[in-house]
């Protein structure tokens, strides 16, 4: 492939280009070869620090490709193929161009080798996933989409500000290790902290994704929350309070997505309670926790999308997504259903699914860093993901209840894409040495020992018994058509109604101004018309006879002064 | 079957899982699993990094009991946090 092209390019500038072939099988084949040709690239590129820019007075590092930076660009490639096949069927241009320009800007920030190309690529990103919301095309979706933009551009902000107050201290632009003491490090820890959605930044996620369109959902999953994973790898690992930082992540979203009828949200939530897995593994710090979290990066992407793809397929087919609404699909819809299944397995880390081998990489590494809380508080979000996403995403959409929803299955082109991400996330669990293999250190761990698999059967099975003992005693809550306060109500009721209040004030000072420059100015013009309006002194049209007289006397008055 | 679908005159294919006595078999194959699961920690050497680990059936008990605390808890927060579906107004 080309020596030291950038494969972001080749998906930004083909997200352009894909306009220009015509709607259908070409754009489509046009759009299919963009992330084969970008892994391609990706693949042939050796480790190092490969473009170099000279732009703004600095030395921009583009291109910088290790092992870090290899596990998310190649997952990302694989998401975007993935989703492109998902939407075969779609003839959106507003989707088509950003769901690649989208995952194109996100794998330019994971190659990003300095931070203001890293800040350009973390603005694009921002900016042209929000179409995937707006596509949507109704008023809650463009309304959850300014939302969304707004969270997303005060995280472009911080991170600004964070980048310059460090270039001001240090000179230096490089993106490596940054610490939170470091100048501009808190500000930078915060920027990356909002798209990671970390506790009380996290509500734009669970406002937003569900608003998205069946696709927009999928791509969104992917790249946004990962890239934040990847930059806090990056620039904070080993930071301490990454770990409870990540714990509660982890913890506090599955109780919101037991009571969430919205199955779409739910997965939001539960997207919530992984990525608290992975930022435990930054934070822990040790090479085999960072592995951890990429290798759960890897892994959480691809069975996300799969659960996302197929809870796209049910809002396709059955026009809703609401558990309330549904149950009983398996009879319309069997293979989704059991691909489904398949994705609700691997995010439960069933042995053999994906999860299994990734996510114990971080329990391990925790357990073996003597982190005795966090793993109990890991161990509960590890039966409660079980609960909510493993067991009650497939039971409240295919089973429970039979809603006498009958549909199509799902159209073959997201089958298509299901299956093949299905068959990523049990190749992950069956072969977990493949994705060990690139990641940035070397693995010493077997996920198939005995200890391992009856352990995590014990937990999975009698978290299952929990829930089938809750659901035949009535004790477990029934699916209801309802919202769920979360935090995102401070910012949409109290702040909204204070921010309405001062505008409403700020429109009634500017009110009474206008009055008060309307009265002088009325009094102005009142004076002026007194004295030169019609009936004005000063505005009287002057008769030539009058003027006449006026020149005649005045002559006269010169005469009879020269006389005398 | 007694109930005919809505869109033929044949009668709607009766599924397997739509006979509550087979879902019972699903939920008593469950317990099965279960109990064997538990018992299954008396036959080999667990590998434990923390004390708690190695208690018996540890992840057994404590996966039922987060479960339980998990459901009970929403439940309860549901009081405090639910609200109408168009509350937002949007």
């Amino acid at each position: 492939m080309i020596d030291g092209l950038n494969p972001a390019l080749i998906l930004v500038c083909g997200s352009l280009l894909a306009l220009l072939a015509p709607q259908g099988r070409s754009r489509n084949l046009f759009m299919l070869a963009l992330p084969v040709l970008g892994a391609l690239q990706l693949w042939s590129l050796p480790y190092g620090e490969h473009a170099r820019v000279e732009a703004f007075g600095l030395t921009l590092t583009t291109l910088r490709l290790d092992g870090l930076s290899f596990a998310f660009a190649l997952v990302f490639h694989i998401a975007a193929l993935l989703a492109v096949i998902y939407a075969w069927g779609l003839r959106d241009p507003v989707q088509q161009v950003a769901g690649l320009l989208y995952p194109g800007a996100a794998v330019g920030a994971v190659l990003a080798g300095d931070l203001v190309t890293l800040f350009l690529c973390w603005e694009l990103a921002a900016v042209s996933s929000v179409f995937l919301i707006w596509a949507r095309r109704t008023r809650r979706a463009y309304r959850a989409g300014l939302r969304y933009l707004l969270a997303q551009v005060a995280s472009g902000l911080l991170l600004l500000a964070g980048v310059i107050i460090r270039f001001r201290a240090t000179g230096s632009i490089a993106f490596g290790g940054l610490g939170l003491d470091s100048p501009g490090g808190g500000l930078i820890f915060v920027a990356f902290g909002i798209k990671a959605a970390f506790p009380l930044l996290h509500n734009w996620l669970q406002d937003a994704y569900p608003e998205a369109t069946v696709t927009g959902a999928v791509v969104l999953s992917a790249f946004t929350t990962k890239m934040a994973v990847y930059a806090l790898a990056r620039g904070f690992a080993g930071t301490e309070s990454l770990v409870a930082i990540g714990t509660l992540m982890a913890m506090f979203p599955i109780f919101y997505a037991v009571i969430e009828n919205d199955l779409r949200r739910v997965l939001a939530y539960s997207m919530n309670n992984q990525l608290g897995f992975m930022v435990v593994g930054v934070g822990i710090g040790t090479p085999l926790a960072l592995d951890g979290a990429v290798a759960h990066a890897f892994a959480d992407i691809l069975f996300k999308a799969l659960l996302f793809m197929s809870m796209g397929a049910v809002l396709l087919r059955a026009g809703t997504v609401n558990g309330s609404e549904l149950g009983g699909l398996y009879k319309s819809m069997p293979l989704t259903a059991g691909l489904c299944m398949v994705g609700a397995a691997s995010i439960s880390a069933f042995p053999l699914f994906s999860a299994f081998a990734t996510k114990s990489l971080i329990l391990e590494a925790a357990a073996r860093e003597g982190h005795w809380i966090p793993f109990l508080f890991l161990l509960f979000a590890s039966a409660g993901v079980f609960h909510h996403a493993g067991i009650k995403i497939p039971y409240f959409a295919f089973f429970a209840h039979d809603s006498g929803i009958r549909c199509e299955e799902a159209p073959r082109h997201m089958l298509v894409a299901m299956g093949l991400a299905a068959a990523l996330c049990v190749g992950i669990g069956v072969f977990p040495g493949a994705l060990y293999a690139i990641l940035p250190y070397p693995v010493a761990f077997d996920p198939y020992t005995a200890t391992h698999v009856i352990t995590q059967l014990q937990l999975l099975a009698w978290s299952a018994l929990a829930f089938a003992l809750l659901v035949r005693t009535g004790v477990y809550p029934p699916e209801l058509r309802s919202v769920n306060l979360d935090f995102d109500w401070f910012y949409r009721k109290p702040l909204l109604a204070a921010a309405a209040g001062a505008w409403g004030a700020a429109l009634r000072a500017w009110e009474g101004f206008n009055r008060l420059l309307e009265g002088s100015v009325e009094r102005l013009i009142a004076a002026l018309a007194l004295h030169h309006g019609q009936r004005g002194i000063m505005a009287a049209t002057w008769p030539t006879t009058r003027m006449v007289l006026w020149a005649v006397l005045l002559l006269g008055a010169c005469l009879i002064f020269y006389y005398l | 079957m007694t109930d005919p679908s809505p869109c033929a005159d044949r009668p709607e294919k009766r599924y397997w899982l739509d006979e509550p006595r087979h879902v019972d078999k699903i939920f008593y194959g469950l317990v099965g699993v279960c109990v064997l699961l538990l018992l299954s920690d008396l036959a080999y050497r667990k590998h434990a990094t923390f004390g708690f680990e190695s208690w018996f059936g540890f992840f057994a008990w404590y996966g039922f009991i987060c479960c339980v605390a998990l459901v009970l808890l929403a439940k309860q927060m549901r009081k405090l946090v639910k609200r109408d579906e168009d509350y937002y107004g949007d």
